[in-house]
């Protein structure tokens, strides 16, 4: 039962900093593979299926395949990289390592530690968006190099909304094969109907009108113009709901993990 | 003033009240020992103590400023070791000792000029580099006071901090807890070893279903609760024995399992007895802290 006590607002303090310190010197252990990580594979996804299958298409929305592809793979593996470092990792350093715990034996609070995840997630989705916004460039998948720093911003207001929205499962997570559900029922169907491989109108009405629904299409509708050298249309909306998932998500996150660790 | 007290606490999970209106009042520089049997509530009042939850009723302070509103000011100056080691597995000892640090917001500089004499502490100078995973139980153990030490608090602490050590690496914990008390710290400790809390408690609660059934200086406390004489019998034909001769040789009597508990002011009576006894063996020994333990929190089995 989540008591009123648990909803109360978040304190942000710069306490935060030694939580995302602690996570960056265990990353720059292992700093090579994750780095290949970051870039071999969706770079492997982006070319077998740009070349392979772009060979077979024709222009899509007035680009050619693969840099419609670029596109949606930035935001897809911004999106994967916030998922898989706040539920498997996050929930590791919680749950497994008792990490948090550890830290809550300091002068820190539950609220630190959830923003210091927060903003560390952030940061390593930011590394993944980037990783792929330099082949973006390597390539000359972009029209305008001025437009497509624009994707930095953006990569970062997706790693926020996508770090929400997984703390939460993080928090009501019994063990790591609870994450299935979340992968199952919302990362598959945000990369098959947001738009990442194929332009949502392509999709039966009802099908649209769900990916309207989701936050990844909302981050392709903002990259993909950005890509071609265009200011998106409708900013205001796409960015908003990429807001509202990551705060919401955040704050129930909070409310959940308090509940969780300091009942 | 108390360096940590509390006033009437409580804390209940759905129906049961795991914590049922506690006083407390802990003097600086005094071991503190907290006893009880599993369930008893000892973590739960360590963690309302420390902050880490809501009270349901009652008031606390620590180190001056009430807990919990001001209890993340007061872990400025405290440390802890947990029940179960939660040393950070990615670091080695050195960094896992730099780390915390940290978390306490002093700069590294100053931390790393403390670290050396911390791994001195915890006999620990020669694994600097090690893994965690590569250090034994008690060397894990040591670490993790070590840990607590990075601040330099003045209060710390223990939840069963020699649960699953060997009586070697005990040895070790107990001398540096020893240590510790020598330079003026205030701790307070929860164990379910009487031995442990003997050597090193100055006071002890006992603690069952939530409340504090007893508290003293552990002499006081057998003092109290116990005739001065142990005579511990077992073997074959003791239950006619007991019929025979339990009560009139000793005082009080007790059975657990196979072994009658024989309490008595005086014991020679009752030896003498027991020496034409061939088929019974005995053990005589004085009252210690663990009789006085199961006699006020029962020989069932808690789990």
């Amino acid at each position: 039962m989540l008591k009123t006590h648990d909803f109360r607002l978040p304190s942000l303090s710069l306490r935060f900093i030694p939580v995302w310190q602690r996570n960056f010197l265990v990353w720059r252990k292992l700093a090579i593979p994750a780095l290949l990580g970051n870039l071999a594979d969706p770079a492997f996804y982006m070319l077998g299926l740009g070349y392979g299958l772009g060979g077979l298409l024709p222009e899509v929305h007035g680009m050619s395949y693969i840099a419609f592809l670029a596109s949606g793979t930035l935001c897809y593996s911004t999106m994967n990289s916030a998922s898989f470092e706040a539920l498997y990792s996050g929930f590791s350093r919680m749950h497994v390592q008792k990490t948090w715990d550890a830290i809550l034996n300091t002068p820190l609070t539950l609220d630190d530690v959830l923003l210091g995840e927060l903003i560390w997630i952030t940061s390593k989705s930011l590394l993944s968006g980037l990783a792929i916004l330099a082949i973006i460039w390597a390539m000359g998948l972009h029209a305008s190099f001025a437009m497509s720093l624009w994707a930095i911003p953006l990569i970062i207001l997706m790693g926020f909304c996508f770090t929400g929205m997984a703390l939460v499962i993080n928090a009501i997570s019994p063990s790591y094969d609870f994450f299935m559900y979340y992968f199952t029922l919302a990362i598959t169907p945000m990369v098959l109907l947001g738009g990442v491989f194929y332009p949502v109108d392509q999709l039966p009405a009802l099908l649209q009108q769900v990916s309207a629904a989701l936050p990844l299409s909302h981050a392709i509708e903002l990259a993909r113009p950005l890509m071609l050298g265009r200011a998106p249309s409708g900013i205001a909306v796409h960015v908003g709901v990429l807001l509202a998932y990551g705060s919401l998500g955040y704050y129930l996150a909070l409310a959940l993990t308090r509940r969780r660790l300091l009942k | 003033m108390p360096l940590l007290s509390a006033q009437g606490l409580r804390k209940r999970y759905g129906d049961a009240e795991v914590v049922a209106g506690i006083d407390l009042a802990i003097e600086a520089g005094e071991c503190f020992g907290l006893l009880g049997p599993n369930g008893a509530g000892k973590t739960t009042t360590l963690r309302l103590l420390l902050g880490l939850t809501e009270p349901d009723g009652g008031s606390m302070a620590m180190l001056g400023l009430p807990v919990p509103q001001q209890a993340r000011e007061a872990r400025m100056k405290v440390g802890i070791v947990p029940q179960m080691d939660n040393l950070d597995p990615d670091f080695s000892v050195y960094e896992n000792l730099l780390v915390y640090g940290r978390y306490f917001g002093h700069p590294d500089a100053e931390i790393k000029a403390r670290i050396p004499a911390l791994l001195e502490f915890a006999n620990l100078t020669h694994r600097a580099d090690a893994k965690i995973q590569a250090l034994s139980g008690g060397m894990q153990r040591r670490l993790t006071l070590a840990r607590a030490l990075i601040n330099d608090p003045d209060l710390l602490f223990l939840d069963e901090p020699t649960t699953g050590l060997d009586p070697q690496a005990r040895h070790m914990m107990w001398q540096g807890l020893r240590r510790l008390l020598g330079q003026g710290k205030t701790i307070v400790i929860t164990t379910h070893f009487m031995e442990e809390a003997e050597r090193l408690c100055d006071r002890l609660a006992i603690m069952d279903q939530g409340k504090i059934i007893a508290t003293g200086t552990p002499r006081a406390l057998i003092e109290l609760h116990i005739e001065p004489q142990v005579v511990e019998v077992f073997g074959e034909g003791v239950e006619e024995w007991a019929a025979a001769y339990g009560r009139t040789l000793c005082e009080r009597f007790e059975r657990a399992g196979e072994t009658l508990f024989c309490y008595t002011r005086d014991h020679d009576a009752l030896l003498r007895q027991l020496s034409c006894q061939c088929a019974l063996r005995y053990l005589s020994r004085p009252a210690n802290l663990e009789d006085v333990f199961l006699k006020l929190t029962g020989r069932d089995l808690r789990d």
